[in-house]
């Protein structure tokens, strides 16, 4: 049960306040903004109380997005649904920031009093809540549907996608897209310690009828490490689920998906391996560290790209003539930022840093090395959309597009 | 939020709000409403533009409309009279062919919360539940909870509640959950919602059909359900079990909150619960938002109490990611130190390492207090690690590994010498005051280890009136002391400065206590203040020893999938500072009866110590309590090593040895009936021990089978002056209890063999009945020899393993 929904700038300016029960005061949003602001480093916890307030948030897109509820209710249940709620404003306006929230205060209003009533929540589908929701979305720029410059990469797909619902009379089109997320951890003698990956696929529906999809995954598919199909390798994950809506009656013979897609976006199936890639990690870094005589810090960094050549990366965090590099004073970090990263090349950069008192045991205090990167058009364990059917058969154009891409969730490399 | 010019926006928004001409044109009207309501999340008071706003109401735009209804509801309650204009427009949108406007109008006519309009709103809200259209009887069937809620004196009408009930089979799932929901608040004063068999089993079949949010209503209403029969409970669990892998993380926690709940008589269904939400809950912990990554964890550390192996294969998930907030790499280091097993030892530690030189101070310091609860069962490598991290010479890794190193040698004495090597010099880097009391700390209990601990001592001295922290101060006035016990030449000129500065100078009436303490302390006599000052250097509690015991899963059962396990972390960190370990570390304490049955049972031993002193805190007070013609002592203390050194090395000599007679120590072997003892708590057992100053060391879980308790004790008896070390064994072995092996060694050790063989000994009631078959054996040994002093002990452990059995039973 939610009381109170509250959105909050990262400087505390409200943005969105609804009560819903009307048992506890408004001062609740002051209350929190205090606790945020007297905890040190930005990161207050998840859970917060003050007297019989409980306060639950999430941080998406810079802002706080809190919920007050009572101490016995589920903090799964309540975290998943401001998530959920993060997702619906950005599908309506866009984009999560400040200035979209603030602009389409009446939209998210409007979709608070749908989802929630008397802090019960109620539905969270975009196929139920496009019937209710009469606002339309304000965007702070404007967009183009044709703009499809940046297809490949997920991230920047949301400006193309601003006001999907409002738009009826749009083009139909359904993205399919495999987005893995890798966790690498490689020892400071370059054993790989440790390789995970969640991956999901994930189905943005834009079609205004469909009835059936089916989605046929590599024949050789293998869940579990018993179970080995095919002839040529396989691909394998460890675990699998999948929404309620697939039906699986032709997954175990053809490994395909059906399914009857809700317009949005939806997540269709989730998977996980754990420590046993397909093949070798994406990078690799070769470190040399060492005190010159002038009592700095020198350290040598060689990367590879152990990617087929034809593939490239991009370090959308990280700019071979404009890379750049900067020092952190604050949180002690050289930025080494890349921003396109051929496969089967290496790259080496050496940095000198004046650090005062250095003694050689400092030595020790350098590292890891953390690489976040985006790899387009790649899936780590070998997961393939063989082929995406629709029925009935769109009349008119109807635009597919399968996308893969493999995210660094955390890639550390010891020194 | 200060909102400048306030007054002059109201003024201004009220002109455009009544203007004619804004009024035509609905654009321009429905903007200007936009911006009341804009200033209003802002959090500008505007209500002063109420009744423009009611007028504004009646218009065909439903956008408007909603506006002005989102305005309206949180207004109502300052414009009760006002308010009443609203509901003729409400109450003719409920009659609107337009389902959504009329399921707009119904919600928020019973969202103005004015208990006024009660009567009003009755009529509309009745038409509703009868709605042909779902999302009208949605909102009409929470209104009725509303309503209830807005006056909770008041009878809700039998009829509605029926007519709830019946909705409860309405086609649409959402009507069906929502009827739960209502249901709940109306009859909250009766407990609720009637939750019976037929009720319960429409809700189950009907799962399928809810959304997530629906699903997790309906299996926490069940969790009320108790099924009549196995067969049913199982039928239920087989319905769920598809619920109970669900990739919704809040569907699968429902589900597993309901398993609990369902089978909290049948552990073993419970725990194959838990076993098959491992994957869901590990897929939780890699979920693409943080907050749920860290909910999961901390469910996880729930999951691990009564399951300590269930994540052990899956250690690396609970690495760290880099780019993690520190309160989730918090709690993973908190879930890796419970995973750690001898496989593991290694990578885990490895990972840990590399955590220490963090550029967060408190995950650095989290880190190595991980290492340093992980050095309790791996104490070499940890302390490798540990006293590598002091050469890079940052005050702050410095001060949480001496902490860390402090808070090890408290429960693992035997790492006090690599310990009392790695403190040389670190004092230098040492900033903050808990690591400067932990390193005093130290320095006092192992001073005589540590060659340059006087000169260390002395540089404290000399900046003590710059000193601002009163911990270190206090700390610095027993170290010194202790120090001074074992290290007298070298110490007494600076304690007797310290002692006069405090004396004197010290403002603080602390300190200046302490220090009269100490110093009445010295005047009488150099014994008195050994007695008081030499504590206990090692924790006594067997926390370490036996490891933390499987909790049964009911203990965290009700606080599973609430707020409560995401809110207990914090508090943990807060104690995890602390001062010297002594003061902090559970305290055994008798409960109250105990202690009562065992004095009176041993009254005719007891009598009080007849200087009545009044000593410091720490833990050796109820030494001195017990004096008798044959009074037992746990000084001086004897470490699990040393134990078993002698244990094993005497046995096994004494074993070949016919002769044992000339040795210096004796053993006795002989059983006790206590039929429950192995039954009973390690604390209540070691607790009683305690009571009477003997010291337990070792134990085997409870139920487990042998079952063994290793213990010690000093005998000293008021008319020979020497004491004996009795170290001790209690062992259970189940069924078949072995008959008594009397030693020949020993000479007149053999008290009695009593009805060890007989062979109905199955069943402990019946035993109990029987006059206790079950026994202890007990295995004593002696050194030096002294049968008297040994008879003595043996009666004293009979008394307590009697009590505590009697207890039990």
């Amino acid at each position: 049960m939610i009381s109170q929904v509250f959105i909050l700038s990262s400087k505390g300016d409200h943005l969105i306040y609804k009560d819903f029960r009307g048992e506890s005061g408004s001062d609740a949003v002051g209350v929190f903004y205090e606790k945020v602001t007297a905890l040190t480093g930005d990161q207050p916890p998840v859970v917060m109380s003050h007297k019989d307030l409980h306060f639950v948030h999430v941080r998406q897109g810079g802002l706080y997005w809190v919920a007050t509820t009572t101490a016995d209710s589920s903090p799964f249940t309540i975290i998943e649904f401001l998530n959920r709620l993060a997702a619906l404003v950005k599908d309506y306006c866009g984009s999560l920031s400040e200035k979209s929230v603030q602009m389409n205060f009446a939209l998210i209003y409007e979709l608070l009093d749908e989802v929630v009533d008397y802090g019960y929540i109620q539905t969270t589908s975009s196929d139920v809540l496009k019937n209710f929701i009469q606002t339309e979305a304000v965007s702070s720029r404007p967009f183009s549907l044709f703009d499809l410059s940046n297809v490949g990469l997920v991230q920047k797909q949301l400006s193309r996608r601003l006001g999907f619902f409002s738009f009826q009379g749009g083009k139909s089109e359904i993205f399919v897209d495999v987005i893995e997320r890798m966790s690498v951890v490689i020892g400071s003698n370059g054993m790989l310690m440790k390789a995970d990956v969640e991956g999901e696929i994930r189905v943005k529906c834009y079609l205004p009828n469909c009835s059936e999809m089916r989605i046929g995954l590599n024949e050789e598919f293998s869940i579990g490490k018993s179970q080995l199909r095919g002839y040529g390798a396989a691909v394998r994950v460890d675990e699998v689920s999948f929404h309620q809506m697939v039906r699986l009656d032709e997954f175990d013979s053809h490994r395909i998906l059906r399914l009857c897609p809700s317009q949005g976006e939806q997540t269709v199936m989730q998977y996980q391996l754990s420590d046993d890639l397909p093949s070798a990690p994406p990078f690799r870094l070769f470190p040399t560290i060492e005190r010159d005589s002038g009592g700095r810090l020198l350290m040598y960094l060689k990367l590879r790209c152990d990617l087929p050549p034809k593939r490239f990366s991009t370090f959308h965090n990280l700019s071979s003539p404009d890379q750049s590099a900067e020092l952190k004073p604050q949180s002690r970090a050289v930025v080494w930022k890349i921003p396109r990263f051929t496969g089967g090349t290496q790259l080496s950069a050496l940095f000198k840093l004046e650090v005062p008192g250095l003694s050689s045991a400092s030595l020790l205090e350098v590292g890891p090395v953390g690489l976040s990167f985006e790899l387009p058009k790649l899936t780590a364990t070998g997961v393939q959309i063989r082929f995406l059917r629709l029925s009935p058969v769109q009349p008119g154009p109807s635009q597919r597009w399968v996308r893969y891409v493999t995210h660094s969730d955390s890639y550390t490399i010891r020194i | 939020m200060p909102y400048l010019g306030g007054e002059e926006t109201v003024r201004e928004l009220r002109r455009a709000l009544s203007n004619p001409n804004v009024q035509s044109d609905q654009l321009r009207y429905r903007n200007t409403i936009l911006k009341v309501i804009r200033a209003m999340s802002q959090g500008v008071d505007m209500s002063g533009l109420f009744s423009e706003m009611v007028k504004a109401c009646a218009t065909v735009d439903v956008v408007q409309k909603k506006l002005v209804y989102v305005f309206l509801c949180s207004y109502a309650a300052l414009n009760p009279e006002l308010s009443l204009l609203v509901i003729n427009t409400l109450r003719k949108d409920c009659q609107d062919p337009n389902p959504m406007v009329r399921s707009l109008a119904l919600r928020n006519m019973t969202n103005l919360r004015l208990p006024s309009l009660v009567e009003y709103v009755e009529q509309p809200l009745t038409a509703g539940l009868r709605d042909r259209a779902a999302c009208v009887r949605r909102v009409a069937v929470l209104g009725w909870a509303k309503l209830h809620n807005l006056q909770p004196s008041s009878e809700i009408d039998a009829a509605v509640v029926n007519e709830l009930y019946s909705l409860l089979r309405d086609p649409d799932p959402v009507v069906m959950v929502n009827c739960l929901r209502a249901l709940e608040e109306i009859l909250k004063d009766e407990g609720g919602v009637a939750i019976n068999k037929p009720i319960t089993h429409h809700l189950l079949n009907r799962l399928k059909e809810c959304d997530i949010w629906g699903q997790c209503e309906v299996l926490r209403v069940l969790q009320r359900y108790r099924p009549q029969s196995e067969d049913e409970l199982f039928d239920i669990l087989s319905l769920l079990d598809a619920s109970l892998v669900s990739p919704h993380p809040p569907v699968m926690a429902a589900t597993l909150s309901l398993f609990l709940s369902l089978c909290s008589g049948q552990p073993a269904v419970n725990l194959a619960a838990l076993e098959r939400v491992r994957g869901p809950l590990l897929a939780a912990c890699g979920s693409g938002s943080r907050e749920m990554r860290f909910t999961a964890l901390c469910h996880i550390q729930l999951l691990l109490r009564s399951i300590p192996g269930l994540m052990g294969a899956h250690y690396k998930r609970f690495f760290c990611g880099y780019a993690e907030p520190a309160y989730i790499k918090q709690r993973k280091m908190q879930v890796l130190v419970e995973l750690v097993n001898d496989e593991n030892v290694a990578m885990l530690l490895d990972e840990l390492k590399g955590y220490c030189t963090d550029v967060n101070t408190d995950t650095a310091q989290a880190a190595i207090s991980a290492i340093g609860r992980i050095g309790r069962s791996y104490s070499d490598r940890c302390l490798e690690i540990l006293t590598g991290l002091l050469g890079l010479k940052q005050d702050h890794i410095t001060s949480a590994v001496v902490q860390t190193m402090r808070d090890l040698v408290w429960v693992c004495p035997q790492c006090s010498d690599t310990v009392c090597f790695a403190l040389e010099g670190c004092e230098e880097t040492l900033q903050d005051s808990q690591g400067r009391q932990a390193l005093l700390w130290l320095l006092g209990v192992y001073g005589e280890r540590v060659s340059s601990a006087p000169y260390t001592l002395e540089v404290f001295i000399d900046g003590v009136r710059s000193e601002a922290s009163l911990g270190v101060k206090m700390e610095l006035l027993t170290a010194t002391m202790r120090l001074f016990l074992c290290r007298p030449a070298e110490t007494q000129d600076m304690l007797g400065r310290l002692l006069h500065y405090c004396i004197e100078e010290e403002t603080d009436m602390c300190v200046r206590d302490q220090a009269l303490l100490y110093y009445r302390l010295l005047h009488c006599g150099i014994e008195e203040t050994r007695k008081v000052l030499q504590g206990r250097r090692s924790d006594p509690s067997l926390g370490v020893l036996i490891g933390r015991p499987a909790e049964p899963v009911s203990q965290w059962a009700r606080s599973f999938n609430t707020l409560e396990p995401l809110r207990q972390g914090s508090i943990e960190t807060e104690s995890a500072s602390r001062g010297s370990p002594e003061h902090t570390t559970f305290d055994p304490k008798p409960n109250a009866d105990l202690s009562d049955t065992l004095d009176c049972s041993h009254i005719e031993k007891v009598h009080s110590d007849s200087d009545g002193r009044c000593l410091d805190s720490s833990a050796d007070i109820l030494a001195s309590s017990v004096a008798a013609p044959l009074s037992l002592s746990l000084f001086p203390a004897l470490s699990p090593e040393e134990f078993e050194r002698l244990w094993l090395q005497q046995r096994a000599l004494h074993a070949e040895q016919e002769e044992a007679e000339e040795e210096d120590f004796v053993w006795m072997e002989e059983c006790v009936r206590c039929p429950t003892i192995p039954c009973c708590s390690p604390q209540s057992l070691q607790a009683a021990m305690q009571l009477v100053n003997i010291q337990t060391l070792a134990f085997t879980p409870p139920q487990t089978l042998p079952w063994r308790v290793y213990l010690y004790t000093h005998t000293c008896l008021d008319d020979s002056p020497h004491s004996t070390l009795i170290l001790g064994e209690l062992l259970y072995t189940g069924e078949e209890p072995q008959k008594a092996e009397v030693n020949k060694g020993s000479a007149d050790g053999e008290v009695g063999v009593e009805g060890t063989e007989d062979e109905q000994a199955r069943q402990g009631t019946e035993a109990t009945a029987d006059g206790g078959q079950e026994t202890v054996k007990v295995t004593l040994r002696q050194q030096p020899r002294d049968d008297k002093a040994l008879k003595g002990f043996m009666s004293i452990l009979t008394t307590v393993l009697h009590t505590l059995s009697s207890e039990k039973a």
